[in-house]
């Protein structure tokens, strides 16, 4: 197999010298070709970006921003005692958000993989998954107040049944509603990524691990989860991204009494402090970006990306 | 033959719904044995593979192991070990923990299951490639390891899934002789699916030619071959003629039994017709005529036999054979 690139390498280099002077049609054809999706990318994700980027430097007044160079926003986030708090208040939600999406999503994808065994069902119990998704955000949380409530639906069955005796205060306005409203918000796109990985896990591995003497869950443990890594790194970046930029559900699900980077930017931005939301932008996006570098470089997510098939056979000797 | 049996299987039936799969099938497969299952496909050959192997489940009947009767027993607990037709090798293990895995599975320690899967993989001649991915190994190559890994948990009979089917010819024939010499050194009993009776042939000690969910013959290669007792397993061997009879019976004449004559010479008994092809195949010359019954028939003729005499096609001729080479199947 090494030989063949180097071959074909040696062949490009010979006729190069003659092609070279003509215009070139197949590589102008593949510039034109990949352009849509370049300028995509440049005027919504690279040119705000920058922008962010260049604001963040700039000083600004109660009433205006002022284009001058400084690096005072950053020093202000840095080495305020708030910034630290609130980050890590951010990164506590993202990780109790994350477990339990992982718990959830991977539970309800092997279901789906592996106990509906027909197409159609698979189907339609996917397409049910996404039905909360016909509303938006804001109403799927507001539906949790009267659920959670003091004198919410559970309180009220619970002292009803007699289980407890007081109303749990802890439902609603906490940090656990927000993880729940987050967990209740993003366990779809966990699941969605380690659903496709577990569909493509060839049948007869499960049948060959049993076969070898494996219990169900050694069949988990050795077989499912580690054929399942890159569905769950796709999910988990996912979900990290999401709730590490969370401001809504933060501020009503705990009525303001929880912090996260999200809602910070979002006062600074009330206050018209854009600069001081920019630079605290620029270091949530660092932070990001270094903990995605940190899933990928685990697991191979090109493959997944390029439907490459892992039981891929190598075809020549 | 010996008394004792490696695999029983009494009145085993297996339904999908209204379907009926395998209807019903009795067969013994005798101590340390090679015994192909042979037929078209959706003869039920595999599923019946299955349900010896356990991963599929029996409808009706019993199968016993060794004299137990393992019907309701998971897989790893009937002392068999399957191989997989796509040689299900877990493409993020390497190749030594892809063989180590069914000792992993019984909790035996990193070290000794290594080492084991070491020894098993010289035995398929794999050592080289131990710490290749499956993905960097050839076909043949992924059906050794595989191989390894079927044989580390010391199986008393080894399943085989249409094992040869993904090879080309010449690693075939190779891989062929390998598969008869470990199922002779390891005196254990090998189960092999295949639709090739070429293969079926050469391997086995025990023939199981299955059709339509049903046992058409079981018996040694030289047997079926010989005395073929319908008319399904003489014409899914190939090699014979089938000539109608009254009476719901046919006769089946072995091709190279029967002989090419001149349209006006007595012979009895024989078939008039005309002659439709023509092949030299090397060692012999394959002439069909089509008969005046409407049946076409077949005559292999050694090469030297034919060109003193050779017929061309159109000639008008007479097939004929002696009494003793033709049996009576039955008509199906």
């Amino acid at each position: 197999m090494s030989t063949l690139p180097v071959a074909a390498g040696g062949t490009a280099r010979a006729v190069a010298p003659r092609t070279h002077r003509r215009f070139d049609f197949a590589r102008a054809a593949a510039y034109f070709q990949a352009a849509p999706l370049a300028i995509v990318f440049l005027c919504f994700l690279v040119f705000p970006i920058v922008a962010i980027v260049v604001v963040s430097f700039f000083d600004y007044d109660s009433v205006q921003i002022i284009p001058r160079f400084t690096l005072e926003n950053y020093r202000e986030l840095l080495f305020s005692k708030v910034t630290w708090e609130t980050y890590l208040n951010t990164f506590r939600f993202a990780a109790m958000t994350w477990a339990a999406t992982l718990v959830v999503g991977f539970t309800l994808s092997y279901f789906l993989a592996f106990h509906v065994r027909s197409t159609l069902m698979q189907i339609a119990l996917s397409l049910l998954c996404t039905v909360p998704f016909w509303t938006s955000n804001i109403i799927r949380m507001i539906s949790w107040i009267p659920f959670l409530g003091r004198n919410g639906l559970l309180n009220m069955a619970l002292v009803r049944l007699g289980i407890i005796h007081q109303p749990l205060e802890f439902l609603l306005f906490s940090d656990f509603a927000v993880v729940l409203a987050l967990v209740h918000l993003n366990t779809f796109f966990m699941m969605i990524p380690i659903f496709n990985s577990m569909m493509r896990i060839d049948r007869s591995l499960i049948e060959a691990a049993r076969d070898a003497g494996a219990r169900a869950p050694q069949v988990l443990w050795n077989v499912v989860i580690p054929l399942s890594k890159t569905g769950i790194a796709i999910g988990s970046i996912f979900v990290i991204a999401l709730v590490m930029g969370d401001f809504i559900t933060v501020r009503l699900m705990s009525r303001g009494q929880s912090a996260s980077v999200g809602l910070m930017m979002a006062n600074s931005i009330s206050l018209l402090q854009y600069p001081a939301a920019a630079a605290n932008a620029v270091l949530l996006l660092i932070l990001v970006l270094g903990m995605i570098a940190g899933i990928v470089r685990g697991v191979d997510i090109r493959r997944e990306l390029t439907g490459a098939n892992p039981g891929g056979t190598a075809t020549n000797e | 033959m010996s008394t004792r049996f490696d695999v029983e299987l009494i009145a085993v039936t297996k339904r999908y719904g209204p379907t009926v799969a395998v209807d019903n099938i009795d067969l013994r497969i005798p101590e340390q044995s090679y015994c192909c299952l042979l037929g078209p496909s959706g003869c039920g050959k595999t599923t019946t593979l299955r349900m010896i192997a356990g991963h599929e489940s029996v409808s009706d009947g019993d199968v016993l192991i060794t004299d137990q009767n393992v019907t309701n027993l998971p897989p790893a607990k009937r002392g068999t070990a399957m191989m997989f037709q796509n040689y299900a090798l877990f493409p993020h293990l390497n190749c030594v923990d892809n063989v180590a895995f069914g000792l992993k599975m019984r909790g035996v320690g990193k070290a000794p299951r290594q080492a084991q899967a070491h020894e098993f993989l010289g035995l398929t001649q794999m050592t080289a490639f131990a710490d290749r991915l499956p993905s960097q190994l050839s076909g043949g190559q992924q059906q050794r390891v595989a191989l390894a890994r079927a044989l580390i948990t010391k199986p008393k009979v080894l399943l085989l899934d249409e094992p040869l089917s993904a090879l080309d010819p010449f690693l075939r024939g190779r891989m062929r002789e390998e598969l008869k010499r470990l199922q002779s050194e390891l005196g254990i009993t090998f189960i092999h699916v295949t639709h090739s009776q070429e293969e079926a042939m050469a391997l086995a000690d025990l023939v199981v030619v299955m059709e339509g969910g049903r046992i058409q013959q079981a018996d040694d290669p030289r047997h079926v071959f010989d005395r073929p007792k319908t008319a399904f397993v003489a014409r899914f061997l190939g090699g014979h003629n089938l000539v109608p009879r009254d009476g719901g019976t046919e006769l089946a004449v072995r091709t190279d039994r029967c002989r090419l004559f001149a349209i006006d010479e007595t012979v009895e008994p024989s078939l008039s017709g005309a002659v439709s092809a023509i092949e030299y195949q090397g060692t012999r010359v394959q002439v069909t005529l089509d008969t005046d019954l409407g049946v076409r028939v077949v005559s292999h003729l050694p090469d030297e036999e034919f060109y003193v005499h050779p017929f061309h096609i159109g000639d008008r001729a007479r097939l004929g054979w002696s009494h003793a080479d033709a049996h009576p199947v039955i008509a199906n």
